[in-house]
């Protein structure tokens, strides 16, 4: 990639903390939103969480959230600021391949990608 | 207990928990999972998976503070999180085969373990220590805004501190917390970095290694949206007001306050696993 000498390290510094106050900003929105719905609706049920059964398949992939979502499920909702939340990091590490590739630091965009590999593979590969 | 008062109450726990660990950067998460099994009677599987995700919101909320205020060195970060997030696999993947009794006994040994050393005595803030040649190699060294002026550092011990960090995203993969306490001993003792740079770069590292198992977590049924909403939202709160206030606290007593909570909840949560109770 070409050599950009007016990318600093302070200018990735800036990009990668807008992107992640606006990824943990987003996902609590979403989550608010699917709080108030499920709240509404189940907040006079009992609770318990002593025993542990696992979550239905629905709340376990991303296809299953989506649908859950669209039917505008208050769990299901919850659950996508969740998924949301966790692709934040991966998104950030991302913007730095980017970042260190643009300040000609090879050294750290190939230790950028192998920490992204190993992301990308923990979300995908389980 | 209703569903809205179980919120409620855990919501306003959390918040405190991402204050404190924000605060003392030890991170919120290693008092979440006790509390939600010890005084919410929750299973530790689901606190564990509710841990993880607002660990994540905990350290992306807070690291966005602190890379705009310059504290963090995104370059130490991003080579560490080599080894934090292989580290977090093998967690994970560990979380799996253990039982519930067991995974409350690692906990309480890594809660005393956290009290433990942060009790001992931070390195001094006037430390000067001669520049070391791997690390200058990897461009470690750093600098960072102080009282006086922008101070520089140098980066000591490279494969000790590395080493550190694979186990520091073990625990956090298979607990569910962030090890901060253990990046911060990695960081601080091992590669003499300053305290406050120190615990903010763990803060933010503590986002990617939380990333890395919590897609394992989701996908196995871990993560109850129902638990981990007033967990997360609670916790951030909590963290984005820590963040805000760290630069102009003396976290010393604090950190003492924060560690006799943290060997009472690990001597509980030590005689639960023992007795079979979690």
């Amino acid at each position: 990639m070409r050599l950009e000498p007016n990318w600093t390290d302070e200018k990735i510094e800036n990009a990668v903390a807008n992107l992640l106050r606006a990824g943990v900003l987003l996902a609590a929105l979403i989550v608010l939103i699917g709080a108030c719905l499920y709240l509404v609706r189940h907040g006079h049920s009992p609770v318990d969480y002593r025993v542990f059964r696992g979550e239905p398949a629905d709340l376990r992939g991303v296809r299953g959230i989506i649908h859950d979502t669209m039917s505008l499920r208050g769990r299901g909702i919850i659950q996508l600021g969740l998924l949301l939340l966790i692709a934040t990091p991966v998104a950030r590490v991302a913007l730095s391949v980017f970042g260190f590739a643009k300040e000609g630091d090879r050294m750290y965009v190939v230790f950028t990608v192998i920490v992204f590999s190993i992301l990308v593979y923990s979300l995908l590969g389980s | 207990m209703t569903v809205l008062t179980f919120s409620l109450l855990v919501c306003a726990s959390s918040l405190i928990a991402g204050l404190v660990g924000a605060l003392t950067g030890l991170g919120g998460g290693v008092v979440l999972v006790p509390l939600l099994t010890l005084f919410f009677k929750v299973d530790i599987r689901y606190a564990i998976g509710a841990s993880l995700v607002s660990v994540i919101a905990t350290s992306s909320g807070a690291a966005a503070a602190y890379v705009k205020e310059g504290f963090s060195n995104i370059r130490i970060g991003m080579f560490l999180e080599i080894a934090t997030t292989l580290g977090a696999l093998l967690g994970a993947n560990l979380a799996a085969r253990a039982s519930t009794h067991a995974i409350a006994i690692i906990f309480g040994v890594a809660l005393l373990f956290s009290a433990y050393f942060s009790r001992r005595p931070r390195s001094q803030a006037e430390r000067e220590v001669p520049r070391d040649r791997l690390a200058t190699r990897l461009r470690l060294n750093g600098s960072f805004p102080d009282v006086d002026g922008v101070r520089s550092y140098n980066v000591q011990n490279v494969p000790a501190g590395w080493s550190l960090m694979f186990v520091a995203g073990a625990l956090s993969g298979l607990l569910g917390i962030g090890s901060g306490a253990m990046k911060v001993l990695a960081m601080d003792q091992a590669m003499k970095i300053p305290f406050k740079a120190s615990t903010t770069t763990s803060n933010f590292m503590i986002g990617v290694t939380a990333a890395a198992s919590a897609g394992v977590y989701l996908s196995r049924g871990y993560v109850d949206p129902g638990l981990a909403m007033p967990v997360m939202l609670g916790v951030l709160a909590g963290s984005l007001l820590g963040a805000r206030i760290l630069v102009r606290l003396h976290t010393k007593w604090l950190r003492l306050g924060f560690s006799v909570v943290i060997v009472l909840l690990a001597l509980e949560m030590l005689y639960n696993g023992f007795s079979g109770r979690i």
